[in-house]
């Protein structure tokens, strides 16, 4: 197999079924072992698939890193109204692809996720809330799921254990905040993307008021493989506080792009280096993105020495996000590539909370003028308040998402918002100023 | 997003019986509350405003204006006070360097889109934003690119909208769908394209109560047409009042400039009209500020023309006329819109020359217009606020739902003939020819006023100070706001001159005399006086206990 690219460096778990086209369907993911996990879950009691994922050490891919057997945990455990397990597949973060691929290439072991995951939470009904633009994975998904139901792996009394759960694909409109989990829940509702109020926390007043939990596409395609092979197996990827493996989703100015999944750990260097077979046209590095567009930008210098997990990160001066690694070369102009995300926040800001609704569009109006040499030093100061300001001080993080591209390069590439100034350019013409006017 | 915040546990299963009361501080003061209050509400009972613009009491909070947001001890981030509850031994700081620095950035972002057209807007001088920013707001604002515009749109009904203005708080579209439950107005569009709309034509005809949502804009967002550059708000005086258009009585404020009655906007009561008022009544006010008022009394002359005259010589003419009839039957006709004092006192009058029949006539409307999120408030089925009081007087109705006929015995009667405020519209000049004494007592002339031997020029409700008992029985003082015009005085003053003539009793010289009066009189007016009416009313008391129940706020 060749999609796209692989490298021998990576850990295929959820990846598996990558560049296969026989994966998705349902006889042959049967035939590789497929809804196995699924029959040793309903083996167990929900509370011991729960201790199995708490002991693997999964923690969220969408980006928070919160552990998943923990939040599972939190869910009533004698259910007095229903349960509702939320697949979180808005997947829209700018460089992220991953969960795209997962659902195009291997539907049922969401599916299968998406099942273990709702019998653990004691939860009937799951919904998938895919994103809109993502037209032939959710034709994938919806065939996945009639494959499933006809062979009785979904719905009522599956495969003769008495346990029934429901699965709906909801199609999302395209909107970057209905990936926000109260966002999500509010669409799902048919209201407005609008992301809630917590507390209440989801696990007591989620979807339609009931307890829910809410997980991203990676982290239950992960599940079944932890279920399966167990806890234990798991760690030996990774580290004690981020086990496992995780897809980077590498784009931007290495020669060969792509999915890949590695343990967690793995030293950002060697992604660029020997995964991805170095910087295109041999190119220097300039710098890197590790998390999405909503982590500190790194420079080349702490990107070298960056170890991709939740901790590696950290330290190096960023986040690690959902690992959607966007790397830059010396040709990239930051101020242009900042604006652009910038514009993005400005976009898909949902326009609930003010500082996010102004404070979004107000910094890409200062970075626009930058960029287009209008600037003045004292914009730069003006753009870490006011993205400061955005910190913290909204219902949801779309606001917060702002403040590290822009103070991160500001800090760290300077010269070359300075280059753009309206001071340095060299063509600027002198305004004569009539007299009398001061 | 990139990130998923955690889902953190729900909380803990309820325990031993908590307490009713959280006692926590509040910038340094100890603060003791109802379990479940907000900090903000919680705050409110030490006097500290917190500035806020989503969040109004009597509708749900999104917490997303984001300028309540208090530092709470302990928790990581600020907290909006509008949401989060009190718990006990919380330090809150609502003006410390964290919080005042918080509301400086949101209320700089407010100001990046804002048209900053104060001399031109209506809402300068009472606006939220306006006194925020002066309060609390950066001294000189950093924006410097171009603003957004909206432009004007028109919502229908009396509601105007500058879209520019908007700070987003979404209280006019929360307002539509969770109190008058008419979903009439949305939120288009999102980030900071952002704006309020109607649903294509459809617009606010049509609504009954969306004059509020003029009300609770905490802008110039939303203006009333009917308001529109009439009057700047410094130059206004707010004068408590109770709305005289239905039996509801909503408590409201007069706005006046120069003896004109500029606005009406409701006051708040719990107990009656919560923070709203209807369409009607908010439109029902050009007649407090009609010009062809009676402004001195009148006595008819022997050939038949009328001469305006001293109030000596017309009340002295009168009495002298009256102890002459002293015995014969009156009958009169009172409007339900004179207040209970200017009603008992009529009561007197007619008691004092020797008794007789009071009817009065007022107009009905066929339904009732519930507000359907605030139940206990509606625009009644009559349409005059005093419909109560005149019953609980033994004056009973006559005539039809439009306040027309009913009159014919009275305007064939051969003895004692009294008017009080009833216009008579639908009577001609010899109404009242065959009485032997005709007394019309008003603020306009009508044609069927001509054969009065006496016409005595009064107030109107604006102009004077009184009460009306609202259709649960409540009893609600309301101020002048107005100065009357010439020499027309109240009734209770007028017809409490004649009646201290006529029977030698003290005569009243304040309308909490005439109150008092009237509560010792009759004893569905007992156990109130004008200091426990307050500015909010009261039921009256019985042997202790509230005659009838009143309406709970929701």
């Amino acid at each position: 197999m060749a999609y796209p690219y692989v490298s021998d460096k990576e850990a295929r778990v959820v990846s598996q079924g990558f560049g296969d086209p026989k994966q998705r369907r349902i006889d042959t993911y049967v035939e590789r072992g497929g809804y196995g996990a699924l029959k040793k879950a309903f083996g167990l009691s929900p509370d011991a698939v729960v201790d199995v994922v708490k002991a693997s050490g999964l923690r969220g891919r969408g980006g928070a890193g919160f552990p998943t057997g923990v939040k599972w945990s939190f869910m009533p455990k004698q259910p007095t109204k229903p349960h509702y397990l939320l697949c979180n597949a808005d997947e829209s973060e700018p460089g992220t692809f991953k969960d795209r691929e997962l659902m195009r290439w291997n539907p049922h072991q969401l599916i299968e996720g998406c099942l273990i995951g709702a019998y653990a939470i004691r939860a009937k009904h799951v919904y998938i809330y895919c994103r809109g633009e993502f037209f032939e994975t959710n034709q994938v998904l919806a065939r996945a799921l009639e494959d499933a139901y006809a062979k009785g792996y979904v719905g009522k009394n599956i495969l003769g254990s008495g346990n029934d759960i429901d699965v709906t694909v909801h199609q999302g409109a395209g909107a970057y905040i209905c990936g926000e989990e109260t966002g999500l829940m509010s669409s799902l509702e048919g209201r407005r993307g609008l992301p809630r109020v917590k507390p209440p926390f989801p696990a007591a007043y989620g979807a339609f008021g009931m307890p829910t939990t809410i997980n991203n596409v990676e982290t239950l395609c992960a599940v079944p493989h932890i279920v399966a092979n167990g806890g234990d197996w798991y760690r030996q990827w990774g580290s004690e506080k981020s086990p496992g493996t995780k897809l980077f989703c590498v784009s931007g100015h290495v020669n060969k792009p792509g999915n890949y999944e590695l343990p967690l750990g793995f030293p950002l260097a060697s992604l660029i280096e020997d995964v991805c077979g170095g910087m295109r046209d041999g190119n220097s590095l300039k710098a890197v993105i590790p998390g999405g567009s909503s982590v500190p930008i790194l420079n080349a210098e702490e990107a070298m020495s960056c170890k991709l997990d939740y901790e590696g990160c950290v330290t190096a001066g960023s986040m690690l996000g959902c690992a959607s690694v966007i790397v830059m070369d010396h040709t990239t102009d930051i101020v242009k590539a900042v604006r652009r995300m910038v514009d993005f926040y400005a976009h898909e800001s949902c326009g609930q909370c003010t500082p996010c609704r102004e404070g979004s569009s107000w910094t890409a109006q200062i970075m626009r003028r930058i960029e287009d040499g209008d600037g003045t030093e004292a914009d730069l100061d003006t753009l870490m308040q006011i993205t400061q300001q955005m910190v913290g001080t909204t219902i949801c993080v779309l606001s917060d998402s702002v403040a590290p591209p822009v103070q991160s390069s500001i800090k760290k590439f300077r010269g070359e918002y300075l280059a753009r100034m309206k001071a340095a350019r060299s063509t600027e013409v002198p305004v004569a100023v009539p007299a009398g006017v001061a | 997003m990139s990130t998923t915040p955690p889902t953190s546990a729900p909380t803990a299963a309820p325990s031993a019986p908590a307490p009713a009361t959280v006692t926590l501080t509040i910038d340094g003061q100890t603060v003791t509350v109802p379990k479940g209050t907000t900090i903000l509400e919680a705050a409110k009972t030490i006097g500290t405003k917190v500035p806020h613009y989503c969040y109004h009491p009597g509708l749900s909070s999104p917490a997303m204006c984001r300028l309540c947001l208090v530092e709470v001890e302990g928790a990581p981030k600020p907290q909006p006070g509008c949401v989060t509850t009190v718990a006990d031994n919380q330090v809150v700081r609502t003006v410390s360097d964290k919080a005042l620095g918080n509301r400086q950035g949101v209320l700089e972002f407010y100001l990046v889109n804002h048209p900053l057209d104060c001399p031109i807007c209506d809402m300068s001088g009472e606006c939220d934003l306006q006194n925020y920013v002066h309060a609390e707001g950066r001294e000189h604002g950093r924006g410097v690119e171009p603003k957004r515009v909206f432009g004007r749109d028109d919502f229908g009904g009396d509601v105007l909208f500058y879209g520019d203005r908007c700070v987003m708080c979404t209280r006019c579209v929360r307002f539509m769908s969770e109190v008058e439950k008419d979903e009439r107005l949305t939120v288009v569009e999102r980030g900071n394209r952002s704006v309020i709309d109607t649903f294509f034509d459809e617009g606010l005809d049509g609504t009954h109560w969306s004059g509020n949502i003029v009300d609770i804009c905490p802008v110039g967002a939303l203006v009333s047409k009917a308001f529109l550059h009439k009057a700047r708000a410094w130059d206004l005086e707010h004068t408590p009042s109770v709305c005289a258009s239905c039996s509801q009585g909503c408590n409201v404020e007069l706005h006046t400039r120069d003896n004109v009655v500029q606005r009406v906007k409701p006051r708040e009561n719990l107990d009656v009209n919560g923070w709203w008022m209807c369409d009607y009544g908010r439109a029902d006010y050009e007649w407090m500020n009609e010009g062809d008022r009676i402004e001195a009394p009148l006595v008819r002359q022997a050939d038949g023309s009328s001469k305006a005259v001293a109030w000596k010589e017309a009340l002295g003419g009168l009495l002298a006329r009256a102890k002459e009839l002293q015995g014969r039957p009156v009958k009169a006709v009172v409007s339900a819109r004179a207040s209970n004092e200017d009603l008992g006192a009529l009561a007197e009058l007619v008691g004092a020359l020797g008794g007789g029949e009071i009817v009065y006539r007022s107009p009905r409307s066929a339904e009732e217009i519930v507000l359907q999120g605030f139940p206990t408030l509606a625009r009644r089925k009559d349409l005059a606020p005093n419909v109560k009081g005149a019953e609980l007087l033994g004056m009973h109705r006559v005539g039809a739902d439009d306040a027309t006929g009913g009159l014919d015995k009275v305007r064939a009667h051969d003895g004692i003939v009294v008017v009080l405020g009833d216009a008579l519209a639908d009577q001609d000049e010899r109404f009242g020819a065959s009485a032997a004494l005709y007394v019309y007592v008003g603020t306009q002339l009508p044609v069927a006023a001509r054969a009065a031997h006496v016409v005595l020029p009064v107030t109107t409700h604006a102009e004077q100070e009184g009460t009306f008992t609202n259709h649960a029985g409540r009893v609600q003082r309301f101020w002048p706001a107005l100065t009357a015009p010439g020499m027309a005085r109240p009734a209770w003053l007028v017809l409490g001159a004649l009646v201290g003539e006529l029977s030698g009793e003290a005569v009243p010289r304040t309308a909490a005399d005439a109150y008092a009066a009237l509560a010792e009189a009759v004893p569905a007016f007992g156990g109130l006086a004008y200091p426990k009416l307050g500015a909010r009313g009261a039921l009256p008391m019985i042997s202790g206990a509230a005659v009838s129940s009143g309406a709970k706020g929701a």
